[in-house]
């Protein structure tokens, strides 16, 4: 998003008094609003999630659905810089291990930020200073929340390049980003992250740059670490094969809101939302028998700076016309709860979602 | 859909029958030089592609995978003859168009066409979207029936856009869209064979769905050609007939796409298929099935010595290192390079001893894997043995006369004849060389084929002793064949 980069932030009102959540982090109502020349960008509209230490959320959806702006939000992100006038607005609430980080200070908030929470981007080689060598930056990362000696931190940084994987560390901490591969630069950002064992990890599209073998050893690597260090983990990404592998429970994000959220096997299975349907449908699958044609989404995901009015699926939606009275149209629908755990927001009722899932979609997957 | 007919046909050549060989590729080679100094001396040589042998029939389509850096996009723009191969011939349609110039070229431009990747930097900005979809017509000379702005926009309904957006610009459309743009200007001269360079690997999943399914139709309609590039191994297979599977410039398997999707013969291709991460929760705790391959690709620039996947094999064994086991047809359909392929009997039985290296990548696959391919070869070895013990003496024969040959020749001449076909196969052989008594290397060439393997001709060429080896190879099939 280039409004990011543009827009420095403003930390939201103090919000509400509402206490504090017993989840190790919670997101409440988040809102992360982008004003430009166009119009006023929703990149983020209201979205709720909660995550225990040791479980891994993923959260799915099309490019500028608001997935990356999210974990930018929760990581306190979008206040750092302040480039022109404008400034992103965000309000709602994000509680990280009793602490509501949109109203806390902002020196409180970098404290935690690389050592109770860290993220791994997408593109290692952007994320990656070109200037310095990668144990330069490792060790920069540890020291700023550990009182230790270079010597020491780079010991540990060595210790973290080899714990991910990268052979020979003791001399790859010396060198610089451009001379490791793509697979390497995302193992020694993995291994940035993890230096102060941060409680919760975000991966922004950790594999989406890589080799499908190359992902494989990376998604390994963060399964294991997870157990080892027994982190909370939030990965985004587009692609519901990664997700499968690694998510305990699925979050499906558009137009900057939650239409599915739930158990990760409820959400494959017994899908009740039409885009996550449209989303099963159009990936080809190597593990089922050839399909004969693949099911798209029709038309094109849809702009943050004019939501479709009503449901923001509903240009796109086969099922608009179901419910009555052109309500698709005119009323946002509210996640509901379709089953344990287990939310959709749709107008259609529980049964005709059902019946649709399981006569009309289900079998021609 | 109804094409019109161009009112200029000028280069209107017969189109090839649907099954018939439309492009030709052989020896391909394009080495990118690397210059160091004031002088610009040559110091070395990036192989990006080194030694391609394949074709493209008429209406099919071919997938090519492999990870990046293993030469799929030069590959892509050698047979579009955007670059210049090194070595090599292409031929399209039966004519050699490797070392055409720009103006020779200009012709088959027609004819084959390109895909690109990424649907923003392939169009121009300061162009409308008629200007972009009516280049074609306006570089060729080509005056369609209607004008050119009526053909530009039944293009752009045939691909799925609204006509009417003719004088927008390509910033007004999303992604998807102008990747529909890129499609339709490809389309434009009704060409024959469409080289798409990863057509939909900067699109949305939802997009992507959409697009696959207009290359699908468009193909139906209008009886396209396809070369498809890509790295998504799912999206491969819902497109393709064959698949031609790429490491490090070479291609390592070619096979019809339910083949090797099935049972993949050479171990990258398994590796490379068990990577693929399977969007089934319940999968989840099935890691078992998954080949991790230990490191990186290497480097391009001085690839491994004998087979190039070595290093990272957990087969690998000296032949490996010291011999490239060449492409050969093991299986109807199924072109392999391997001297210890997967799910298919070993090519070089008395090789046992593992490289150091094969051992360490041993340990990242798992067990359960390594355990059902042994039962697998073990089985198909049983199943040959079976067949072929009336080719017993064949198999003798066949292995004199590969003798004093190296230990490559010996292997994969003994694995020819252990092949379940090898009782066609010697039949054919000898009408083969029967027919070809002069005992031209073609004739031996062409009973080799004829037995479902081409090893005969592919090990000589191996063992580096010429067409006489295999000549004497297929003329010792013969005689046991004939008593047969």
């Amino acid at each position: 998003m280039t409004e990011l980069s543009k827009s420095g932030a403003a930390v939201g009102e103090p919000t509400s008094t509402s206490p504090a959540p017993s989840a190790f982090l919670e997101v409440r109502d988040l809102k992360v609003h982008f004003p430009t020349d166009d119009g006023l960008v929703k990149s983020v509209d209201g979205l709720s999630f909660q995550l225990e230490r040791g479980k891994t959320l993923g959260i799915v959806g099309e490019s500028g659905s608001g997935k990356s702006v999210t974990s930018l939000g929760i990581m306190g992100l979008h206040t750092a810089g302040q480039y022109g006038k404008r400034k992103a607005r965000i309000s709602g609430e994000i509680w990280l291990n009793g602490t509501e980080l949109l109203s806390a200070d902002p020196d409180e908030v970098r404290k935690l930020r690389g050592r109770e929470m860290a993220m791994i981007f997408q593109d290692p080689l952007s994320a990656l200073h070109p200037y310095y060598t990668i144990g330069q930056q490792i060790v920069e990362a540890y020291r700023i929340h550990h009182d230790v000696d270079k010597k020491t931190a780079k010991r540990r940084a060595v210790e973290m390049l080899d714990r991910v994987g990268i052979p020979q560390p003791d001399k790859r901490v010396d060198n610089y980003p451009h001379e490791f591969s793509g697979g390497m630069r995302q193992r020694a950002m993995i291994a940035m992250s993890l230096v102060n064992n941060p409680e919760l990890l975000i991966a922004d599209e950790p594999t989406t740059a890589l080799d499908v073998t190359v992902q494989a050893q990376i998604l390994d690597l963060i399964r294991d670490l997870q157990k080892e260090f027994g982190s909370a983990v939030i990965i985004i990404t587009h692609d519901l094969g990664v997700v499968a592998e690694l998510a305990d429970d699925l979050l499906v994000m558009y137009g900057g809101r939650c239409v599915e959220r739930g158990p990760a096997e409820k959400v494959f299975y017994e899908p009740r939302h039409p885009y996550t349907w449209g989303l099963l449908g159009s990936m080809p699958r190597l593990d089922r028998d050839q399909q004969e044609r693949l099911i798209p989404v029709k038309g094109s995901p849809p702009s943050l700076i004019n939501v479709p009015s009503g449901c923001a699926f509903n240009p796109r939606c086969p099922y608009a016309d179901v419910p009555k009275d052109n309500v698709t149209r005119t009323v946002r629908p509210e996640l509901t709860e379709v089953g344990d755990e287990h939310w959709a927001a749709c107008h259609m009722s529980q049964e005709q979602r059902e019946r649709i899932w399981t006569e009309e979609i289900a079998p021609k997957l | 859909m109804s094409v019109p007919a161009q009112s200029d046909g000028a280069t209107l050549t017969q189109d090839a029958a649907p099954g018939e060989t439309l492009l030709k590729v052989t020896g391909l080679q394009k080495h990118f030089p690397i210059k160091k100094g004031l002088l610009q001396r040559q110091v070395g040589a990036v192989r990006a592609v080194d030694g391609l042998d394949f074709e493209v029939r008429s209406g099919e389509t071919l997938g090519v995978v492999g990870e990046s850096g293993c030469g799929k996009s030069t590959m892509g723009r050698l047979i579009t003859r955007l670059l210049e191969p090194t070595a090599g011939t292409v031929e399209f349609e039966g004519k050699d168009i490797t070392h055409l110039g720009v103006s020779g070229m200009r012709p088959l431009r027609r004819d084959v066409q390109m895909i690109f990747q990424d649907p923003y930097s392939s169009l121009n900005p300061r162009h409308t979207i008629g200007t972009i979809v009516g280049a074609p017509f306006r570089l060729q000379g080509v005056e369609p029936e209607g004008g050119v702005k009526k053909e530009v926009q039944r293009l752009l309904s045939v691909v799925g856009l609204n006509p009417e957006h003719y004088n927008r610009y390509p910033h007004e459309f999303s992604g998807g869209q102008r990747q529909r743009i890129g499609i339709a200007r490809a389309l434009a001269l009704k060409p024959k064979l469409v080289v798409a360079d990863e057509p939909v690997s900067a699109l949305d999943v939802s997009i992507q769905a959409q697009v696959v399914n207009l290359l699908d139709d468009l193909q139906e309609e209008l009886g396209l050609t396809y070369v498809i590039i890509a790295h998504d191994l799912s999206v491969v297979r819902h497109v393709s007939d064959r698949i031609a599977v790429m490491y490090l410039g070479k291609i390592v398997e070619l096979a019809d796409r339910d083949q090797l999707y099935r049972s993949p013969m050479h171990p990258y291709t398994k590796a490379l298929l068990s990577a693929v991460p399977i969007p089934d929760p319940s999968r989840k705790s099935a890691k078992s099935e998954r080949i991790l391959l230990k490191g990186d690709v290497p480097s391009p620039i001085s690839p491994p010595s004998g087979c190039r996947f070595h290093t990272r094999c957990w087969k690998a064994t000296e032949i490996c290192r010291t011999t490239e086991p060449p492409l050969k047809e093991l299986r109807p359909g199924q072109q392999v390079a391997c001297h210890h392929p997967e799910n298919f009997a070993d090519q070089a039985p008395q090789e046992t001893v593992l490289l150091s290296d094969a051992k360490e990548a041993a340990e990242l696959v798992p067990d359960a894997v390594l355990e059902e391919s042994a039962e697998t070869s073990a089985a198909v070895a049983e199943e040959v043995e079976a067949e072929g013990s009336a080719e017993n003496r064949t198999e003798g024969s066949a292995e004199s006369a590969a003798e004093g040959t190296t230990e490559a020749a010996e292997g994969t001449t003994e694995g020819s004849e252990e092949s379940t076909e090898a009782a066609e196969g010697t039949t054919g052989a000898a009408e083969g060389t029967t027919e070809g008594s002069e005992q031209s290397a073609q004739a031996a060439g062409e009973s080799a084929e004829a037995a479902g393997t081409g090893a005969a001709e592919e090990s000589a060429e191996a063992a580096g002793t010429g067409a006489a080896a295999t000549a004497e190879t297929a003329t010792t099939d013969e005689s046991p064949a004939k008593e047969k």
